[in-house]
């Protein structure tokens, strides 16, 4: 007979409030991002979030082919999430599975949203996202990655994507989940949005929470987007001050 | 890799103008308010060879939900549970663009969110489908065919997968010193399901959001977004899906329809399948 170690919920709110990585219920986790980081791609960008460490590349606007597809006002985009066969606790085959195929969908009618894709009619606008390391998180890390990697690559944009889960753990609303409150917590609810324009362009909803606990999560949920665009912002600002200083 | 698509549900500006000008006005096409959802019909037991089955018809929508129940091993991590399996498939007798194949991200995305919904809802209760703890259990296959496309496909595929878990029955365990005899012809347990699940979707078409778009409503809208309720009133999936995006009032907006909605959809849906009320 096998015996099976049952892993248990482990208490996910700690008694002095605070989380298991010590962060208070509406911090975020640490983040870093950086555009540029690949020679060949148009665009590139590299994000962590915690442990979570994404990097995205995009091509294009660039002929589509094969040529039928192209469609006649606007630029087709072609989106691609993908894990790393070594980027989970155990390796996950490299096919693409059905979350991976969901969340590549979902991710390409949020940048739908942001990216002025009448302006290249014919073309095709090809990212792809790669996740290096899975710490809760991904979905969103890899847009904004993405995102970032679109307007690295000169792509004209309504707005950069910022984005961040919300979700419920130990009956607590609680910002940017990480893993074990991924796992085991009640909720989790990605919100991606264009923050200048206030418009929100992914959300999805895991688990269990009440109206009133939905409308308390979206405005956690809109205090940490500020934050993070801000932080987009800059990382954005600095590398094209850099180009500016190099031309003059 | 997800694409742009190409080739689905092309609507003539003409129609569309008509529409948005109804919209204008405060109704729809088909004469419809904007919280007003389609007629609804169920018919359990359409498949005999099913363990349950329902076919529901949302008014040009019409899908098809079948229940099989196999015995089977638990997984590792969760020895005291059975498993629920949903898959849903875009057959393409539903739609002029629908080929046959493996299923498409839509009919993935589809699955996964009727998946979600009755998952996290926890309306089956997975550890009443033990025949023998870490060592034998019941695994609930929910497969779904979508048989005339019709708009709204996804709440209607919530509902059929609820109907026809409500109509299934598992074969009788009988347990004799430490044997465990499974009867499959004698079917007579019902499935533990403790209370229905409903998804309602709201589709966003220029400044107005309306409940159950149809095919046509669909083709021109922006963006839609479906929550999915349990009686207590708890939002138990949110699945935000096309091209367009939500502003922060919409989605608040949307969600108190959708909410109304889900409590007459329950009421309606219990009462088509003949189930108690006074559960929760």
């Amino acid at each position: 007979m096998i015996t099976v170690l049952q892993v248990q919920k482990p208490k996910l709110i700690l008694d002095d409030g605070r989380r298991l990585d010590g962060r208070r219920p509406d911090e975020l986790r640490p983040m870093k991002m950086e555009i540029g980081v690949l020679k060949n791609a148009d665009g590139s960008s590299l994000v962590e979030v915690g442990n979570t460490k994404i990097i995205a590349a995009v091509y294009g606007p660039r002929e589509m082919h094969p040529r039928h597809l192209a469609l006649p006002n606007r630029a087709t985009l072609r989106v691609r999430y993908h894990m790393t066969p070594f980027s989970t606790d155990e390796r996950k085959s490299p096919v693409p599975s059905r979350r991976e195929i969901e969340l590549s969908k979902v991710i390409r009618e949020a940048l739908e949203s942001s990216i002025l894709v009448e302006q290249f009619p014919r073309s095709s606008i090809d990212v792809f996202m790669e996740v290096i390391q899975a710490d809760a998180g991904t979905r969103l890390a890899s847009l904004m990655a993405a995102s970032l990697a679109v307007v690295d690559a000169g792509i004209p944009v309504k707005d950069v994507i910022a984005a961040v889960a919300v979700g419920k753990a130990d009956g607590v609303v609680v910002l940017d989940l990480n893993e074990p409150e991924d796992m085991w917590g009640e909720a989790d609810m990605p919100v991606a949005m264009l923050p200048s324009l206030g418009q929100i362009t992914l959300i999805q909803l895991n688990g269990n929470m009440t109206q009133q606990e939905f409308k308390q999560g979206l405005e956690l949920a809109y205090k940490g987007i500020s934050t993070i665009y801000n932080l987009e912002k800059e990382v954005l600002r600095n590398k094209f001050a850099e180009i500016h200083e190099e031309g003059s | 890799m997800s694409m742009t698509p190409t080739n689905e549900n092309v609507i003539p500006l003409i129609k569309k103008e008509s529409i948005i000008a109804l919209l204008e006005r405060g109704t729809r096409s088909d004469g419809r308010k904007f919280t007003d959802y389609r007629p609804l019909s169920i018919t359990l037991g359409y498949a005999k060879k099913a363990d349950g089955s329902a076919l529901v018809k949302l008014g040009d929508t019409t899908v098809l939900a079948g229940v099989k129940v196999e015995e089977d091993e638990p997984y590792p991590d969760t020895p005291n549970q059975g498993n629920l399996v949903v898959n849903a498939e875009l057959l393409p007798l539903a739609y002029e663009t629908f080929e046959p194949g493996p299923p498409d991200e839509n009919a993935i995305e589809l699955s996964r969110v009727v998946d979600r919904s009755l998952r996290d809802s926890k309306a089956v209760d997975l550890s009443g489908l033990v025949i023998e703890p870490g060592k034998k259990v019941w695994t609930v296959w929910v497969d779904i065919s979508v048989l005339d496309y019709g708009g709204n496909v996804l709440d209607a595929c919530t509902i059929a997968a609820v109907a026809a878990l409500y109509d299934a029955k598992l074969p009788k365990v009988v347990r004799e010193n430490d044997n465990i005899i499974i009867q499959k012809e004698e079917k007579v347990t019902p499935l533990p399901i403790k209370y229905p699940v409903v998804t309602v979707s709201v589709a966003k078409i220029g400044k107005f959001l309306v409940v159950d778009p149809d095919l046509e409503e669909e083709g021109i809208m922006d963006a839609k977004i479906s929550f999915s309720y349990i009686p207590s009133g708890n939002i138990v999936g949110i699945q935000k899906s096309g091209e367009g995006s939500f502003s922060q009032q919409e989605v608040e907006v949307a969600e108190g329809m959708a909410s109304a909605t889900s409590q007459k959809l329950l009421e309606e849906l219990k009462s088509l399948i003949g189930i108690g009320k006074g559960e929760s």
